[in-house]
């Protein structure tokens, strides 16, 4: 495939660069000039081989993107310059930098994680990864023989065209935001699943193993099918700081739960401090089907993700549990959207957010209760732990209602690290900071204790370290 | 090396006010003392200052455990050096459970000198289970206790009763008991009472801060002191919990001139 590509590439007459100038690296790669406009989105299609349908799509999105102003509630955007970013960078440029081009600190953390060798060249988008394409091509085959489809969202549009095409983009449609329609254009990357009905997939199916693919792209494209009674859990991310050069990442995550379907979705993120994390997450849960968001954001420069659920007919579930974390220089937006849109729905909203060291985290919550949405509940907690007097946090909830026969419930606690707490876990022995950062990890314990054993380890070894150094 | 506490003419105040004006008391280890005095007098205000809260204000004196002035000392450090204080109103935290924080703190006094982040010497899981596991046992403590959340939701019997877990846990040399009794049903009373004095023995110096002689019936001190006006008063044995128990605190202000506040 690569060959291929470098030929489609000679033909169109398109320049090579040896990406970063790695003096190792002797593979031809391709990287399209800076900015957006419609060149650079056809060279990406040839490259890829598109189908029209989706070229078209992207240019269609593209149109949109032109069209929508700036957007301005949020974060700080005002930095952003949408003409400074590579929208396409091949994947296998990653994947031949070498381990010894890794910045020192990225390194030293990961050590400090006691991150496995192989997650470690991969998180810091090293090498070959032998071992795990192996562990990611038997999974892949465990999940074939139940019917379920696991790829890269690139491979999938060229072998499950109907399926793709019959999804894509109707749960988010580019139109929805400016962020959206930028992704609608620029998209590589991302996952497809499809379970189909009534199959249960037992364990979580990790991003991480996907490794081989386009994966962690700027623009990833996720969109994940359960068909009737099917059961998912997927996880993407990682706890160690994401290794970036490029400075906006902007996600779309479609999701169809289809009637009595069980799919959760569990994000852990941690992003280098310059990046704009700017994501759209969406699902829609028909009857009595039952949707979670598990998102957990740590890092970057602002981080704007509100996981919603649409509720589309009676019995339908959201749940959404998020936690950020904001440090020095850092602006968490997250939050939630529900959307009861069919009677007898129900949801679940719980945000947790730590703000230090002068960062910023605001809950930024939507409820909406359709007309004659009959007998829906809902019930959000929002809780902030401020650990400095430099720190913020706000929220700024809204809640629609447009039927009376709804049982709606807002709570909003703000809370410091109490003097009370941290004497007493001291005078058991206790260092400040041991102290402080087990009060931290027990705020946020409720969201830990959902994620994956391995994924909750980590978050805490995390908090940790992010938690060094930031008293005494 | 002496391990007694000794308090030298302590004055403490609380945002100005002074509570504890000019006193005295040495605790030796295997001596059991206990302090008396009506409410608001400062047997809090001292065993807060003792282990180094930093809301009371320590205007002059000193406090020398292990031979050392410990009132520069932070309360981690103070812990480390062998000092305990079971508090009156243990705080909640949430989210962290009893296992959890048992480990960490038990690793980092007994890795005395280690200051730095005592996760890298935690004691083994199974070595620290284990011995949780026999300590909950003898002080008749439920064993879904060491998954619960620190004080969080605990009835005010049970909090104090893990407030004795931990002082089984952390085997200081000197413990300071704040109203470990208090809000304790006869029962409850009982067990604590039995369960600390299962503690004591020529390793552990105690002292007691109490209301009622009741708890001394299992923890019988061989020193009692009353604190009035910020000093210790009275100084005896066992009878003098016998006479406030009849009289109250009235003959023992007339005698030393203290009107009531
Ligand atoms: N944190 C505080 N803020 C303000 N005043 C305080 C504080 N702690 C203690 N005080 C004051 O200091 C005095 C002594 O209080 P302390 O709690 O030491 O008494 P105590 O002898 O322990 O009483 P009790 O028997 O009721 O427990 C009281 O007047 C109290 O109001
Ligand atoms: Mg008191």
């Amino acid at each position: 495939m690569a060959n291929s590509e470098t030929n489609t590439m000679k033909e169109l007459g398109m320049s090579q660069e040896y990406q970063y100038g790695f003096h190792d690296d002797v593979k031809p790669t391709f990287k399209s000039r800076k900015g957006l406009d419609e060149e650079v989105i056809n060279q990406m299609c040839d490259i890829k081989g598109e189908p029209d349908w989706m070229r078209q799509y992207r240019l269609d999105a593209y149109k949109i993107f032109k069209q929508k102003p700036m957007t301005r509630w949020g974060g700080d955007l005002t930095q952003l310059d949408f003409d400074d970013i590579y929208y396409y960078v091949k994947a296998s440029d990653r994947s031949e930098r070498s381990w010894d081009d890794v910045p020192d600190d990225i390194k030293n953390t990961f050590d400090r994680l006691g991150i496995p060798e192989a997650e470690r060249k991969f998180l810091a988008g090293v090498g070959a990864q032998y071992d795990s394409e192996v562990v990611y091509h038997n999974i892949v085959e465990e999940l074939e023989k139940i019917g379920v489809i696991f790829l890269d969202t690139d491979t999938a549009v060229k072998e499950y065209p109907d399926l793709v095409k019959k999804y894509f983009g109707t749960i988010i449609p580019s139109a929805d935001n400016q962020f959206a329609a930028l992704n609608s254009a620029a998209w590589s990357g991302g996952s497809f699943v499809y379970v189909p009905p009534g199959v249960k997939v037992e364990y979580p199916l990790q991003a991480y193993f996907r490794i081989n693919s386009e994966n962690m792209g700027q623009f990833e494209r996720t969109l994940i099918i359960a068909d009737e009674g099917s059961q998912v859990h997927y996880v993407e991310g990682c706890t160690a700081p994401t290794f970036s050069s490029q400075s906006l990442h902007s996600a779309v995550v479609e999701i169809v739960c289809m009637k009595g379907s069980r799919v959760r979705y569990t994000t852990i993120q941690n992003w280098a401090n310059n990046v704009y994390n700017l994501v759209t997450k969406r699902a829609f849960a028909y009857e009595d089907a039952q949707m979670e968001w598990v998102d957990g954001n740590l890092g970057s420069k602002l981080t704007m993700k509100y996981p919603s659920v649409y509720m589309m007919e009676p019995g339908a579930r959201g749940d959404i549990l998020s936690i950020a974390f904001a440090s020095k220089g850092q602006h968490q937006d997250a939050g939630a959207k529900v959307y009861h849109c069919a009677p007898h729905t129900t949801s679940q909203i719980t945000s947790k957010s730590i703000s230090k060291d002068g960062g910023r985290s605001s809950y930024r919550g939507w409820v909406d209760v359709a007309k004659g949405a009959k007998g829906c509940k809902s019930h959000v907690v929002c809780d902030a732990l401020i650990l400095d007097k430099d720190s913020r946090s706000d929220t700024y909830p809204v809640i629609e209602i447009g039927e009376n026969d709804t049982n709606i419930e807002h709570e909003a606690r703000v809370s410091k690290i109490g003097e009370e707490q941290l004497f007493y876990l001291m005078s058991r022995g206790l260092s400040e900071e041991e102290a402080s950062t087990m009060i931290v990890n027990g705020f946020i314990e409720p969201l830990v204790k959902e994620l994956p054993m391995e994924y909750a380890v980590e978050m805490n070894r995390l908090i940790q370290l992010q938690m060094e150094g930031s008293v005494g | 090396m002496s391990r007694d506490l000794v308090i030298k003419d302590l004055h403490i105040s609380v945002q100005e006010k002074p509570i504890i004006k000019g006193l005295n008391l040495t605790v030796k280890q295997g001596e059991i003392h206990a302090l008396m005095g009506p409410n608001g007098s400062g047997k809090s205000t001292l065993a807060n200052s003792l282990m180094g809260h930093p809301l009371y204000d320590i205007d002059s004196g000193e406090v020398i455990f292990n031979g050392i002035d410990i009132l520069e000392l932070e309360p981690n450090e103070r812990a480390k050096l062998g000092l305990f204080l079971a508090f009156q109103y243990p705080t909640a935290i949430p989210g962290v459970s009893m296992a959890n924080f048992l480990r960490l703190a038990v690793s980092a006094v007994r890795a005395k000198d280690g200051n730095g982040s005592g996760n890298d010497e935690l004691i083994p899981m199974r070595e620290f289970r284990r011995e949780l596991r026999a300590k909950m046992k003898q002080l008749g403590i439920d064993d879904s206790f060491a998954r619960r959340y620190l004080n969080d939701g605990f009835s005010g019997g049970e909090k104090k009763r893990a407030e004795i877990l931990q002082l089984a846990m952390l085997e200081p040399q000197i413990a300071i008991l704040d109203e470990t009794d208090s809000g304790l049903d006869i029962d409850a009373i009982r067990v604590v009472g039995e369960s600390v004095s299962q503690l004591i023995g020529p390793e552990l110096g105690v002292l007691i801060i109490t209301h009622y002689p009741r708890l001394l019936d299992y923890i019988r001190p061989q020193f009692v002191h009353i604190l009035l006006d910020g000093q210790i008063v009275e100084s005896g044995g066992w009878e003098l919990t016998q006479m406030l128990e009849a009289e109250g605190y009235d003959p023992i202000r007339e005698k030393h001139d203290i009107t009531e506040e």
